[in-house]
């Protein structure tokens, strides 16, 4: 993978990119892997809470509540948080919030930036438009750090660097750290970024964060990490600018309650992750001197005001459904040409670019339903994903192959006749493509057009000879015979 | 003259919601809503005080850290029991931290808005501590006196906490129900030491914050 950030808008088809990726044995290996030891720590921790399913209902019925209200939840955040020093601004798009978080590092007169992973930044391409104005963004998270360091980009919401074992690590470490001698295990690693960073957190002036959960109720805002490179950015800096999609606000603090327990669990199997801090406005003994959010929109009031679509907002980027799904378990998180990759990013990719690109990735997946049975906040995905096919369908015109394919198979299966007449059809058709294997059972081995897309990667049995139905009305007319 | 973000922002939501017609304030009609949702989970705890207790033990010592349940009496003895153990000469302690701790021997920087500079070169940090979570085996810190702002237990490698037997409570609902009054407090939810698994999914103690953490529980 290239250094050229994920875009949705220039990424290949999902199909194309995935069967690159298909040849990558050891990102499939390494993919696996993690994913495997994610699954089983998740399973455990989750299956020692016995009102998990509740806790569950809670987190919806919280995250749908929140959407309906949003506009209220928000204007109060906006409040409470001004109320406590804070500075409010809302980005309409990608363009805006970028223009805003550079104009405010170059406000405070910083030529870096220590950052916290944050999805959002990297949806925007914070970076590249950091750099662009000579400013240097220093990612602290060890994965997005060797991620940075790779010139790569991430794979998974919650482990962006699962994609890369320890040698590999060890091999951009060597390279862009310098250190020639550095040892492989994954202590030597973690030690090396320690000493890498430790000098950035002490001098570096201003911090950027992403935001788990924004509290109208308070003004607050929630981070979750693990390494404590979270805490460094959001305590040691003199300013803190925070971005956040407006999707990320809660009602109170009392929700953290059941959404500081789903998420853990969910995201890396933990019961509690390493460290929360929230944290509210500006306060003069403990922190940032300057603080500020910004409320980014970029097409999630376009989501929110599709009924069917909306539950995709209820996201709270746990990546629990990356982990369990068959389809980004053989991909890995690159093949969806965005930062939002698995069975959510099937979803939320699209939607985000309000179905003007990534059309192919609703398609992305065999609808078994595995995403939604993990998911902390009971996003129905696969209910999702039928929708959005509906709507690439009806977008591309009723006119296209596949529409035109599925209306005369409606035809053909409304009626007897017609359905019998295809079947005999198909077997006329067909005999050209089949051969025989040595048992005499026909095979077809390559189709032509849309239905190619099926014997590319396997074979297709060929018609029987006779239908059940055929079959069966032959007997009964045997049995009135001797039964006379 | 253009719309500003806010407006445009707030105006999209308003045109893409499908509430139904609005009864009384929107004050109103948000709080009766959420009133109203669903919170079939556990919100008390289902254990006995000893076993509790013994849970918060058990999941601490399961994070590495180091836990020890002593008596009022013998705080004194077992800081400084601890901090040999440990190695550590030199520590930074926050103000209004219960003096007991301060024991002969050690070298106590109090914290009067200590440089990043100076809080990387102390060994340790002692902080007492608002609530601890026995089913997460979480301990969490407030901007409070003997609690400190957040750099203080960060920064330093090494942090002691004192933890008192009535601050520890089962569940996290229990425990945000403690921290609800002071929730504009710098808050900071510590479940044992800074680890990452980062590299192929293999827990690593110790990244950036205090790769040590030990815990004095209080009669």
């Amino acid at each position: 993978m290239s250094g050229t950030a994920l875009d949705p808008k220039t990424a290949p088809t999902f199909p194309m990119a995935a069967r690159s990726m298909m040849g990558d044995t050891q990102l499939r290996k390494n993919v696996r892997h993690a994913t495997d030891v994610i699954q089983a720590k998740r399973a455990r921790v989750v299956g020692e809470m016995p009102d998990w399913q509740e806790l569950r209902e809670a987190g919806k019925q919280i995250r749908q509540h929140t959407m309906e209200h949003l506009d209220f939840y928000l204007e109060e955040f906006e409040r409470n948080c001004t109320k406590a020093g804070g500075v409010v601004h809302w980005a309409r798009d990608a363009a805006e919030a970028r223009q805003i978080i550079v104009g405010l590092v170059k406000e405070a007169g910083a030529q870096e930036v220590i950052k916290i992973k944050s999805m959002t930044t990297e949806e925007i391409q914070l970076n590249v438009a950091l750099e662009a104005e000579g400013i240097h963004a220093y990612e602290t998270d060890l994965a997005e750090l060797i991620i940075q360091l790779g010139h790569d980009q991430p794979s998974h919401i919650v482990v962006p660097a699962l994609h890369k074992n320890r040698q590999q690590i060890r091999e951009i470490f060597r390279r862009e750290m310098n250190l020639p001698e550095l040892g492989e295990s994954p202590q030597d690693l973690a030690d090396a970024a320690r000493r890498f960073l430790r000098e950035k957190f002490l001098r570096v002036k201003t911090g950027v964060s992403g935001a788990n959960f924004l509290i109208a109720e308070t003004g607050g805002v929630c981070v979750v990490e693990s390494e404590g490179n979270g805490r460094m950015c959001l305590t040691l800096p003199e300013t803190l600018i925070t971005v956040a999609g407006i999707d990320k606000v809660v009602p109170r603090f009392a929700d953290l309650e059941v959404l500081l327990q789903l998420l853990p669990r969910s995201a890396t199997g933990e019961r509690m992750n390493p460290y929360n801090s929230i944290w509210t406005g500006v306060d003069a003994a403990d922190g940032p001197k300057v603080f500020h959010v910004v409320l980014m929109d970029n097409a999630r009031t376009e989501i929110l005001g599709d009924a069917e679509g909306r539950q995709t907002l209820n996201c709270i980027r746990c990546g629990a459904c990356q982990n369990a799904c068959p389809v980004y378990r053989q991909t890995g998180g690159h093949a969806y040409g965005s930062v939002y990759a698995g069975p959510i990013g099937a979803i939320l990719t699209p939607q985000l670019q309000e179905m003007h690109h990534a059309q192919t990735l609703p398609y992305a997946s065999s609808l078994c339903g595995a995403c939604y049975e993990v998911c902390p906040v009971k996003i129905n995905i696969p209910e999702v994903l039928i929708h959005l096919r509906n709507k690439v369908v009806k977008q591309n015109g009723m006119l296209n192959a596949e529409a035109l394919a599925m209306r005369a198979m409606g035809i053909i299966f409304r009626s007897e006749r017609r359905f019998r007449a295809a079947q005999r059809m198909g077997r006329m058709a067909e005999a050209p493509l089949v051969r025989k294997d040595g048992r005499g059972q026909g095979w077809i081995g390559w189709l032509p057009g849309l239905l190619g897309g099926w014997t590319q990667v396997r074979d297709l049995q060929s018609m029987p000879e006779e239908t059940f139905r055929d079959w069966w009305e032959k007997r009964e007319k045997k049995e009135v015979t001797r039964g006379n | 003259m253009a719309t500003s973000g806010r407006e445009e922002v707030l105006g999209r939501i308003r045109s893409a919601m499908v509430r139904g017609a609005e009864t009384g304030s929107r004050v109103e009609e948000a709080h009766a809503a959420w009133a109203g949702l669903r919170r079939g989970y556990q919100r008390s705890a289902r254990r006995e005080r000893g076993a509790v207790i013994e849970l918060l033990v058990d999941r601490l010592v399961d994070y590495d850290a180091q836990v020890l349940h002593v008596g009022r009496g013998e705080v004194a003895a077992t800081v400084a029991r601890m901090l040999t153990a440990r190695g550590v000469r030199r520590l930074v302690v926050p103000k209004g931290l219960r003096a007991e701790v301060l024991v002969p021997g050690f070298e106590f920087v109090e914290d009067e808005g200590l440089s990043s500079a100076e809080l990387n070169d102390v060994d340790g940090v002692i902080t007492e501590s608002t609530v601890a979570i026995a089913e997460t085996g979480t301990i969490v810190l407030q901007n409070a006196p003997g609690q400190g702002r957040r750099a203080v237990s960060l920064v330093p490698d090494y942090h002691l906490c004192l933890v008192e037997l009535a601050n520890v409570v089962e569940t996290v609902p229990e425990a945000m129900d403690r921290l609800a009054a002071t929730s504009a407090l710098a808050t900071t939810f510590i479940s044992g030491p800074s680890a990452t698994a980062d590299i192929e999914m293999t827990r690593i103690k110790g990244v950036h914050g205090p790769r040590f953490l030990d815990v004095i529980l209080v009669e």
